[in-house]
């Protein structure tokens, strides 16, 4: 289980969220730009720390300011697919997959064989050699998917992973990504604009209003958030929206 | 009657439409013109600009027949000179790129107490005019100097020999090297950076690995024109290091002394600097092209 209790000064607000993200359950943070979705990924992954607070998945604390313990993003072992999903662009498709067996000291017999299980079932084998700046988004988006599970991750993040793709690619993606997701059984969040990514991805949602945890309820009722979220200042704590206000 | 007015009227507006075709055409005649006119005086400013740079280079190559340029490549002013500067600059850019691959990244990635005097004291030599930082250096480094007095204490004395040369290289072409790196620094996005770190990578790692690579032809870019800049490099070593043929004798400054003597030798030494410019520049041309392709993807 992924414990989350963190608070950090942003820009124009503090940052401060408290939640846990069960084995194998998908949690999907919804909210406006801006509102400190990416920083909490960030917090999670070690890229950014926050001033105080705890982060620690099954008992053991990945950050934990209070025992001024703060594991190196490299250590976390945390599968992170970014929003411009940040592949190499000076190395091949097959090159960015296998990036990750590389830097975990790996035997090339051993990185050769499990890169081409995943490659072969993204769908990605015939495009190995390809730049990954070369292939279209849709391929882009499962390398990214693709480099961050072959590390077999203890969490997955996912910033907006459909974001780059076109309306008809996000519907095809959607199941895909879900059932690839579930199947890795480790706690992952999902950044999210799209009410329809969180109602076919994930489990439970959570929406992020300026730094706090305004809105949390199970996936599949967060299309009834839809009118909470255009007309939030009106709708009234614990009201007709599905979920419960916090 | 009726109809009358009515021929009159259409009469009327055929003549306003026809005023107004009139009028619209010579609108047009007039922007025409105006566009060719601007258009001639901006050809006529390039071909000004590049007569003014290209007739003293074909002056160079019209003044000295070839026969006489690759007899003249026998004197030992132009071996020697050539010798020395090539060995020079290589060592300059060698010791540049090193020392300021480490300070380019650190000055594009992190912000520190002193960061902007820092990058400024960098650039300074950029604008410093060359004697100044000669004498800069003999102030520093000199027999008396405020550290060279002490090496002179040791026995160390470093004015007036090939490592002045290549001590004011260094101070004067480092910044090209750096400034450019810096750019190229600043211009790999973070999210690659922090892709790798979250894949397992290290610092140093993700540096060699993803950082570096992404960078390497604005760095190589940035190298070249540290080596150009070392290459011309006449005012700093003059006055640091001198002007002994064999040891302190750069190009720059066996053009400038064979003046004296044999134009022909100077005019030879001239033409090999022109070429190894160019060669330099075609260089830097592929390159930033290779960069902006990347950039592009």
């Amino acid at each position: 289980m992924l414990e989350i209790d963190v608070k950090k000064r942003l820009r124009d607000f503090d940052l401060e969220v408290r939640m846990t993200v069960k084995e194998g359950e998908i949690l999907m943070l919804v909210g406006d730009n801006g509102c400190g979705k990416t920083s909490l990924l960030n917090l999670v992954a070690g890229l950014q720390n926050p001033e105080e607070g705890r982060i620690a998945l099954d008992k053991r604390p990945l950050f934990d300011s209070g025992l001024k313990i703060s594991v190196a993003p490299e250590e976390r072992n945390i599968g992170y697919v970014f929003q411009s999903y940040a592949l190499f662009p000076h190395m091949s498709v097959y090159d960015n997959v296998a990036f990750g067996l590389r830097t975990r000291g790996l035997s090339r017999k051993a990185v050769d064989a499990r890169v081409m299980e995943h490659l072969k079932a993204a769908g990605l084998w015939d495009i190995r050699k390809a730049r990954a700046v070369e292939v279209s988004g849709g391929q882009r988006q499962r390398v990214a998917l693709a480099r961050a599970l072959i590390i077999e991750p203890e969490i997955l993040l996912l910033d907006e992973p459909l974001s780059a793709l076109d309306v008809r690619k996000q519907a095809a993606m959607r199941k895909e990504l879900r059932e690839r997701i579930h199947a890795c059984h480790v706690p992952s969040i999902i950044v999210t604009h799209d009410l329809r990514d969180v109602a076919s991805i994930g489990d439970r949602a959570c929406l992020l209003e300026r730094g706090r945890i305004a809105l949390t309820g199970r996936a599949d009722e967060v299309m009834s958030w839809g009118g909470c979220l255009l007309d939030r200042d009106v709708e009234p704590a614990g009201g007709p929206c599905g979920g419960s206000f916090i | 009657m009726a109809s009358n007015q009515m021929d009159i009227n259409r009469l009327s507006e055929r003549g306003i439409a026809e005023l107004v075709d009139r009028q619209q055409e010579s609108i047009g005649i007039l922007s025409r013109a105006r566009e060719a006119a601007l258009k001639a005086a901006l050809a006529l400013l390039l071909i000004i600009a590049i007569t003014f740079i290209a007739l003293p280079v074909v002056a160079l190559l019209l003044r000295s027949p070839l026969d006489t340029t690759f007899r003249s490549l026998y004197d030992p002013i132009v071996m020697d000179a050539l010798r020395l500067s090539l060995m020079t600059t290589t060592v300059t850019t060698v010791i540049v790129v090193f020392m300021g691959t480490p300070i380019a990244y650190v000055s594009a990635r992190f912000r520190y107490f002193g960061k902007e005097l820092a990058d400024s004291l960098i650039d300074l030599p950029v604008i410093m005019p060359p004697a100044v930082a000669g004498i800069a250096l003999l102030m520093a480094f000199g027999r008396m100097g405020v550290l060279g007095r002490h090496l002179d204490a040791f026995g160390v004395s470093i004015a007036f020999t090939t490592l002045a040369v290549i001590m004011a290289q260094v101070f004067v072409s480092s910044p090209f090297y750096i400034r450019q790196a810096r750019t190229s620094f600043e211009d790999v996005d973070l999210a690659f950076e922090n892709a790798a770190r979250t894949l397992g990578a290290s610092r140093v790692y993700t540096f060699f690995h993803v950082i570096l690579p992404i960078a390497i032809n604005g760095l190589i870019s940035g190298a070249i024109m540290a080596f150009a800049r070392s290459l011309g490099e006449f005012g700093a070593t003059i006055m640091f290091a001198g002007n002994f043929q064999g040891r302190t004798q750069t190009m720059p400054l066996a053009i400038y002394t064979a003046m004296q003597g044999d134009l022909d030798v100077s005019i030879c030494i001239a033409i090999i600097l022109v070429a190894i410019s160019f060669v330099i520049i075609v260089l830097v041309k592929i390159l930033t092209r290779r960069v902006y392709k990347n950039a592009g993807n």
